[in-house]
């Protein structure tokens, strides 16, 4: 029995040890020189994300599925509508959270390119690559809201103003991302060509919050703002403010769901390369069976 | 003009497409896990 000193349980020959196949999600070795890397590096050592999340993960979509429930039956059902644009406003309840949720969602891409870039940490590689998708279908789901929303009160489907441009920016940016990660044979070039494409487009996130007070557009203005007081009504900004949770709540754990299942995948091709290597190298073979799959696996 | 279809479009937006997501991860989640815990069936005590 070999005791590992990264992951602390006992790891048994012919087994190959994780510490010898997890190279390719282990930190770097050198400690980091930037002030706090310490700290980033304790998180991003997969063994403990990966029980970190495990205890997170059901209390973020419990929250996530609760809050948002509440929320959008409150805005569906309960909510007054709006003295001007009446029943229509209550597409507003997903409309705005999705909107929100797509740009905090941006952050944290953005947050996750810049700690890959700095810490060069394939763990931080692996959460940009699983927000992206998530944030795409956020900013998705807020631009196909917004246009569901336009029709009644605009008339238009689309318009070419300065919020829902920016907005659709964000989207492309997301899927330029997604693209740009699976674009190359070398992963680790994918990833970083995505980090640099996602640290570039965090410019159009202040162009979206403040498109409305920089040019006159047709989108309504900004109802909420950190330092003035909310030119909602309460009893519309309580729903809003809970979907808004729930929803932001939802991201957090499908990002995070996404993102142990990405961990686990790359353990498991690890193990299965490791295995095929130690079983050619003593010419057994390395016949595999997988409970449930029905397959095995040939060292060849 | 009727708004109700455009609401109710929405809705069913803003639930199906982060149920859709939801349901993809843990999927996922749970076919990596008992992928993993077939090959090494350690790994599932050492993630807790």
């Amino acid at each position: 029995m070999v005791e590992s000193p990264r992951h602390g349980f006992k790891s048994q020959r012919p087994w190959p040890k994780l510490s010898a196949v997890e190279p390719a999600i282990a930190p770097p070795a050198t400690a980091p020189s930037v002030r706090g890397g310490r700290k980033v590096h304790l998180f991003a050592n997969p063994g403990r994300f990966l029980r970190f999340s495990g205890r997170l993960l059901p209390w973020l979509a419990a929250g996530g599925i609760v809050l948002s429930a509440v929320g959008l039956f409150w805005g569906a059902f309960i909510a007054p509508p709006d003295w001007q644009q009446g029943e229509a406003a209550r597409i507003m309840y997903v409309h705005v959270p999705s909107a929100w949720v797509a740009l905090w969602g941006y952050c944290a891409l953005a947050a996750a390119s810049a700690a890959s870039l700095v810490w060069r940490h394939p763990l931080a590689d692996l959460a940009a690559a699983e927000i992206g998708p998530v944030g795409a279908a956020a900013a998705g789901l807020c631009l196909a809201s917004g246009s569901l929303w336009g029709k009644p009160m605009w008339g238009a489907w689309w318009v070419w103003d300065a919020r829902l441009t920016s907005m659709l920016v964000l989207f492309f940016l997301y899927l330029g991302h997604i693209a740009l990660v699976r674009a190359f044979d070398e992963p680790a070039r994918g990833h970083r060509a995505g980090a640099i494409l996602a640290l570039i487009g965090i410019v159009d996130l202040p162009i979206i919050h403040f498109s409305v007070v920089w040019w006159n557009t047709l989108h309504q203005g900004n109802s909420l703002g950190l330092f003035s007081a909310p030119t909602i009504y309460i009893s519309m900004l309580w729903p809003l403010l809970i979907t808004a949770l729930g929803y932001s709540l939802g991201f957090a754990a499908i990002v995070l769901a996404r993102l142990r299942a990405a961990i686990l995948e790359r353990r498991l091709a690890s193990l299965l390369t490791a295995r095929a290597v130690d079983g050619g190298k003593s010419g057994q073979g390395a016949a595999i069976p997988i409970a449930g799959m029905g397959a095995g696996m040939g060292a060849g | 003009m009727n708004v109700l279809p455009f609401v109710a479009l929405a809705y069913a937006a803003g639930v199906l497409v982060p149920a859709a997501f939801a349901l993809a991860a843990w999927a996922r989640l749970r076919r990596a896990e008992r992928r993993l815990a077939a090959i090494d069936p350690r790994a599932r005590r050492r993630e807790r």
